[in-house]
């Protein structure tokens, strides 16, 4: 209870720049992580600034990058969705498995014509994403552990569809997208950013984006100010669904193969991702804005170690530490704001 | 104040402001041990400011601060807690799902040479201090199931019997009736005995009057008064606080007030039968178009959850809402919004985005009114400006976190939700709760307003004065039940209570 009624608008707009850098900690400090990492990279290996390389990283991320999309809106809500890599791996075998496969392709699958198969695996996920949603509204499941159940369920529907095979062949424009390239920048590059953008049109200058934003700031009061909170935190269980779908669908593609547990490092790049792009874990802050610097955090990193000569072994570690650096940072930058907004 | 006694606290120019915003400026302020020390100023005075930084919470400041003439500086709520500082905050802070023994020795719970908890010892002796409170609970309860008046009578007797050489109490009597007034005083007297400081925050200046032994007043941030009780009145107080006249603006209401003729307007909402579990039985009523529909009851009579039910909060177990002649059941509140029904719950933090600018939390009950998919950010900033304006917030600045207003100008931002497209129904709970004497009237003047315009309005208060102040018509809610409505009669504070 500060005494505002005492504050001339002059004062509170002369606030000092401090308050305002603290206020911004979140994006700024994950920014500078990233000027940090890519001149020290520049610096350590001479193959590191290039524009080929760049390229690398752009592509590397990609995948990570569609599915951290859908995550965003999760995560803005101040909820979690473990079940995106089996998503994404369950959705991209589905695709290889309503495809006609090479003869020595030991799968009974449904070869299927490409369009139809794109729409049912589109619906598979999506309908996967409405089962997370039911669970978390509907019956109260809280989502870390509705989508615990629901990593295992798409990784068993993964198991049934191949049985321990490799599927090669997806549809063609699937092929296109996720490997092909245009002008000499890749599909999937292409892609991401497409989707990338788009989340954050919807996040920024639509109504549900203003909705994700409350819900996350405080859902009680989301509430109380007539909202369906329901209905906004069962679709954003959707949206992450289908883009991890998508990123599923052209991740099998890129590499070439569908078959189990393909996806597995996923889940934790994407969460990574998010989170070390300065998005706040309990919601109401952040934004695509944040992911992009998070993805791009995370794709310096992993390429950047590759250039310079380190046990590939330590790089695990490396990589666990900066994540944990992250989270400090996240939580640190949350406490400064809510002194500030005090 | 007796001479030459050596102050238990002592605070000398103490200056602290939030972004450029002087919240206090050079204040000196003792505290004596065995002493009651009243603390009175309107919203935003700067004396929950003040009570911060003695409690800890707010931790850059400048000026001196001594305890038993020593000068110390706290990092952190747990140095004042070691200093023996206890607070108990203006909103309720409980751990519902504990045991009511859990929440009395929260933080501290007997163990054994193990370390493991020694449950019925915690039980017996949580039993024993509430007794001491006369209050009687099963002690191994679970807290969420009691009202929300014992809630807070047992979070305060936890402070009070922590050991704790100074108290601080921010608004302890504003879920608390009459009754259970009485009990708290009682023991802060007997506490008082026993060579305990106790600060005392509250906007009933008759309870200040007649518990403290001393009363300091606080205005924009600076003390303006100091004075022993017994040498003071109700009135000279208020001119304190306010600067003017203050008689004319707090009506006592303990003279009788005649309360107008039923209006024959057009009934918005019939409540039909309404029963829930323990909370709500058999209860019906009318609402009536430009008419101010009074519920009074004390606190935990049913009124929380009755609100909750009209907007799709809650389920019933039986009964039916009729709104305009059509039966209802809300699914969820945006049905109950859809169908022009408002809320305005009893707890500000419930329904305001403190970290979101002043804008967003105006515009987010109507966003569907002026978009359909894009936002029309420069739109919801003039609808904005123009509540700021009517409603007087201040300060006019609707870009301004809602973080930085004070809690009356937060109160009438929770109201401005609802006023760019007036709902048919209003449901206002505690609308005045917490609020100075000059914000107070703000709010009856807008309610007012609204009901010019031919809004229902259903107030629900625990506070007599704030149903008076507000309605043409009373009903009075004892344990989930209606048990008297006034109408074209005589009414005053005396009445209700007999009647509650």
């Amino acid at each position: 209870m500060a005494s505002s009624e005492t504050a001339p608008a002059a004062s509170q707009r002369a606030r000092g720049v401090a308050t305002f850098l603290r206020s911004q900690m979140r994006n700024i400090a994950p920014f500078l992580t990233l000027i940090f990492l890519s001149a020290f990279f520049a610096v350590a290996s001479p193959s590191f600034a290039t524009i080929d390389n760049l390229g690398n990283i752009l592509t590397q991320v990609s995948v990570t990058g569609i599915i951290a999309v859908g995550l965003t809106f999760v995560i803005l809500c101040a909820e979690i969705d473990l079940s995106i890599a089996g998503i994404a791996n369950v959705t991209g075998i589905a695709v290889a498995y309503f495809t006609l496969q090479e003869s020595y392709v030991n799968i009974a699958n449904i070869p299927l014509p490409g369009a139809i198969a794109i729409i049912l695996s589109l619906l598979l996920c999506a309908a996967l994403g409405l089962v997370n949603a039911l669970g978390l509204t509907v019956i109260g499941i809280p989502s870390f552990i509705m989508t615990l159940a629901m990593m295992q369920i798409a990784a068993g529907i993964s198991a049934l569809l191949v049985r321990g095979q490799i599927a090669y062949k997806v549809p063609s424009l699937i092929t296109t997208l996720g490997s092909g390239s245009i002008g000499g920048i890749p599909w999937i590059v292409i892609v991401a950013a497409i989707m990338l953008l788009a989340g954050h049109l919807v996040l920024t200058y639509t109504r549900f984006g203003r909705y994700v934003y409350m819900v996350g700031g405080n859902r009680e009061a989301a509430e109380y100010s007539g909202l369906n909170v329901k209905l906004i935190l069962g679709s954003v269980m959707i949206i992450s669904a289908v883009c991890s779908g998508i990123g599923g669908m052209l991740g099998v593609a890129h590499f070439g193969s569908a078959q189990q547990n393909e996806f597995d490092t996923y889940l934790l790049d994407s969460i990574a991702a998010v989170v070390v792009g300065g998005t706040s874990l309990f919601g109401g802050r952040g934004g695509i804005g944040n992911t992009i610097v998070g993805l791009f955090v995370l794709g310096v990193l992993n390429n950047g170690l590759d250039h310079v000569n380190i046990d590939s072994f330590l790089k695990i570690l490396i990589r666990g530490l900066i994540l944990l650096a992250a989270l400090i940072i996240n939580v640190y930058a949350q406490r400064l704001r809510e002194k500030t907004a005090e | 104040m007796p001479e030459g006694q050596q102050p238990i606290l002592e605070l000398q120019g103490i200056t602290k402001s939030f972004g450029g915003v002087e919240a206090l400026r050079g204040v000196d302020f003792a505290l004596l041990p065995g002493e009651i020390h009243g603390l009175v100023g309107e919203n935003g005075a700067g004396k929950s400011t003040l009570m911060k930084i003695i409690a800890g919470v707010h931790t850059e400041f400048s000026g001196r601060f001594l305890i038993d003439g020593h000068e110390t500086h706290f990092r952190s709520a747990r140095d004042a807690h070691a200093a023996g500082i206890a607070m108990v905050h203006q909103e309720l802070s409980v751990a519902p799902d504990l045991t009511v023994a859990e929440n009395v020795f929260l933080g501290n719970q007997p163990t054994n040479a193990l370390g493991l908890v020694q449950w019925r010892r915690m039980a017996r002796e949580a039993g024993e201090q509430l007794a001491r409170f006369g209050i009687n609970v099963d002690p191994m309860s679970r807290l969420g199931d009691l009202p929300i008046g014992l809630q807070q009578l047992i979070e305060i007797a936890r402070v009070l019997f922590s050991g704790a050489r100074i108290v601080i109490l921010d608004e302890p009597t504003s879920a608390l009736s009459p009754p259970e007034v009485e009990r708290l005083f009682t023991t802060l007297r007997r506490l008082r005995e026993e060579g305990t400081a106790i600060v005392f925050i509250s906007h009933f200046i008759e309870d200040i009057l007649r518990v403290s032994d001393t009363v300091t007043v606080f205005r924009n941030g600076r003390k303006v008064a100091e004075t022993a009780s017994a040498a003071t009145t109700k009135g000279a107080l208020i001119e304190a606080m306010i600067g003017r006249g203050g008689e004319a603006l707090e009506h006592s209401y303990t003279d009788d007030l005649m309360l107008p003729k039923p209006s024959d307007s057009s009934v918005v909402l019939k409540v039909d039968q309404l029963s829930l579990a323990r909370s709500l039985k058999d209860v019906s009523f009318e609402a009536r178009a430009g008419e101010v529909l009074g519920i009074y009851g004390f606190m935990g009579c049913g009124q929380q959850e009755l609100s909750r039910i009209l907007f799709g909060k809650l389920k019933p177990d039986t009964g039916t809402l009729i709104v305009e002649g059509a039966s209802k059941t809300f699914a969820s509140t945006a049905a109950a919004r859809r169908a022009g029904i408002a809320l305005v719950p009893e707890s500000r933090r419930a329904m305001l985005f403190h970290q979101e600018p002043v804008y967003k939390n105006i515009s987010i009950s109507i966003l569907d009114r002026i978009s359909s998919l894009l936002l029309k950010p420069a739109q919801e900033r003039d609808i904005a400006q123009r509540q700021v304006e009517q409603l007087q917030i201040r300060p006019p600045v609707v870009g301004l976190d809602l973080g930085m207003l004070s809690g009356g100008n937060q109160q009438k931002v929770a109201l401005a939700k609802w006023l760019t497209y007036p709902p048919k129904l209003l449901v206002l709970c505690e609308p005045t709760r917490g609020m100075d004497v000059g914000a107070k009237n703000d709010v009856i003047n807008i309610v007012r307003d609204l009901r010019a315009r031919g809004l229902a309005i259903i107030v629900l208060s625990t506070e007599p004065e704030t149903v008076l102040s507000l309605a043409d018509r009373i009903l009075v809610l004892k344990r989930g039940a209606l048990v008297r409505e006034f109408k074209n009669e005589p009414v005053s504070k005396d009445r209700l209570l007999e009647a509650a």
